[in-house]
């Protein structure tokens, strides 16, 4: 019985997270949309609901309704696990960010890890789709986005890295705490602009959305894919950028943490100044989409490979020899 | 202590069955998904047993970068016509000695470690000191790696350096004819050495690129 009540609070919270990062996917699609409308003069999504506020609602009905066709010539099997994939793995990164410093559903010690690792696995539904489709330009989206997708991740990695020295602790938690006199976005402003670019591409925006590249490619790895499936890539795709921005909030902009430690200020839950961050980040992101073209393929691997690469291992041995010369490294 | 059981068995099965898959499906592809099922549910027995950094490691390393490489190979090369050339019916039994070789090799090393280790625990020096539980798994792997095997981590290193050059220097093939873009030249280009106006005498014309 105990045991029962154990299974249950953990259900419930896991639910009480998953909901509102579910709901906040389908209005961040709508703000994206929003967004991009203004730059250009547009008015967007604004139609049903006030403001628009509930077109994603009705997308995501009329997707629903729709008919899943699976092409004869597909391997069925993984087809349909491709979007799962994308969907599940989306999703369960979520348990390790930290709201405030203890509303977090696993405060494992090398979140930090488990989130990379999640991020890294994403490639798999790409690919998965990609291959399972049987046709052209799903096959040549999924190669060009799993090449991207590993590229950007190195970089990524060793952005981690520089972090991680400041902080001395793989736990998302700590790595708030270690923000409270400054912020790494600071100290480390040039790592978190690389983190920015790199997350960009991670998850495959424009300027790097070669793997969907609609001039190219019809729509990449999604080709093939209708109905609820489509919706699904779409919606792991959006729970994917969200988890970036939280990243890098978490990373730079210093989590749940109030920018300022003044009276009113500190009485705002954490949560609401992580959800804060996590919009503006967001925000840059949708501006991005808007206002850049898109980079061609052989400049985008040049970009990770010969640049952010070089740049970001170089911070790693500046920011260890600073540590160390002013007798600043963490000790555990 | 229940839960942890059932856990466990769930794991090591899945790891165990899709071992066994990789072998046996006749999709090659089919055998890297599954390998890499068994990638993942050997991380999760890894972490089960505290050793949380390894297991993430597996995860990063192994799923998210090689198991990768390993699809890409697969899925561009024709790999499945081939390994049905190799193991059709009648030039299937030169391959039988080889791979009976080879597995008797790995079981017998497999005979040995676990043997050694069960049965004489002091054979390897293991410093008790660090498996303290105060300090973190990432932590204590850290202390031992940069202090007493530093050389044996740097050795490794290089190995991989050296492999990976290699295998540059051995697929890079210098191409005749291609034209490369050169974006200095490209953003420092002026008017002056781009554009040059010319009288042109009636009936003569202009002789371009000479």
């Amino acid at each position: 019985m105990e045991y029962l009540n154990i299974v249950f609070d953990e259900v419930y919270k896991i639910l009480f997270l998953l909901v509102p990062v579910l709901v906040s996917v389908a209005m961040i699609v709508w703000l994206d949309r929003r967004i991009w409308a203004f730059v250009q003069k547009r008015q967007g999504p604004n139609v049903v609901g006030p403001f628009g506020l509930l077109q994603s609602l009705a997308d995501a009905l009329k997707y629903i309704f729709k008919e899943m066709i699976i092409p004869s010539s597909s391997n069925k099997v993984i087809f349909i696990l491709a979007p799962i994939v994308t969907m599940t793995l989306a999703l369960i990164a979520w348990a390790v960010i930290p709201f405030s410093a203890t509303q977090v559903l696993a405060d494992i010690n090398v979140g930090i890890l488990y989130l990379f690792a999640v991020s890294s696995l994403g490639v798999y539904g790409i690919i998965m789709g990609g291959w399972a489709s049987n046709s052209k330009y799903p096959f040549l989206g999924a190669i060009r986005s799993a090449a991207q997708m590993v590229s950007y991740e190195v970089s990524i990695g060793v952005i981690i890295i520089n972090v991680l020295l400041c902080v001395g602790s793989l736990n998302l938690n700590d790595i708030v705490i270690a923000q409270q006199n400054v912020w790494f976005v600071i100290p480390l402003f040039p790592m978190f602009v690389i983190f920015f670019i790199s997350a960009l591409a991670e998850t495959n925006r424009p300027p790097f959305d070669l793997p969907e590249a609609e001039a190219e490619l019809v729509a990449g790895y999604q080709t093939e894919y209708s109905g609820m499936m489509y919706a699904m890539f779409w919606l792991g795709e959006y729970a994917n950028i969200l988890l970036m921005c939280a990243m890098g909030a978490i990373l730079f902009l210093g989590g749940w943490l109030s920018p300022i430690e003044l009276y009113p200020f500190t009485l705002v839950p954490g949560a609401i100044w992580l959800i804060l961050k996590i919009l503006l980040l967001f925000f840059l992101f949708a501006l991005v989409k808007a206002i850049v073209p898109r980079y061609r393929y052989d400049q985008l691997m040049r970009l990770g490979w010969k640049v952010f690469l070089p740049f970001s291992l170089i911070w790693v041995v500046l920011t260890a020899s600073y540590l160390f010369y002013f007798n600043l490294l963490p000790s555990s | 202590m229940i839960a942890h059981a059932i856990f466990f068995y769930t794991f090591s099965i899945i790891a165990v069955v899709s071992a066994i898959m990789v072998t046996t499906s006749k999709n090659t592809v089919h055998s890297v998904f599954f390998l890499i099922l068994d990638f993942i549910s050997i991380s999760c027995l890894f972490i089960m047993i505290g050793a949380e950094f390894l297991g993430m490691i597996m995860l990063i390393v192994y799923v998210g970068a090689v198991a990768v490489l390993f699809l890409f190979v697969v899925m561009m090369l024709n790999v499945a016509q081939q390994k049905n050339q190799w193991f059709a019916a009648k030039d299937s039994s030169k391959h039988i000695p080889i791979g009976l070789v080879i597995s008797t090799l790995i079981f017998v090393e497999i005979i040995i470690v676990i043997g050694g280790w069960k049965y004489k625990p002091d054979l390897f020096d293991v410093n008790n000191s660090l498996s303290q539980t105060s300090v973190s798994n990432t932590h204590s792997l850290g202390q031992v790696l940069y202090t007493e095997y530093i050389h044996v981590f740097q050795i490794s290193g290089m190995i991989l350096l050296v492999a990976m050059i290699g295998a540059i220097v051995l697929t890079f093939r210098q191409r005749s004819g291609v034209k490369r873009q050169s974006y200095i030249k490209q953003i420092s280009r002026e008017r002056a050495e781009g554009v040059e106006v010319l009288e042109v005498q009636s009936n003569k014309g202009v002789k371009i690129d000479d």
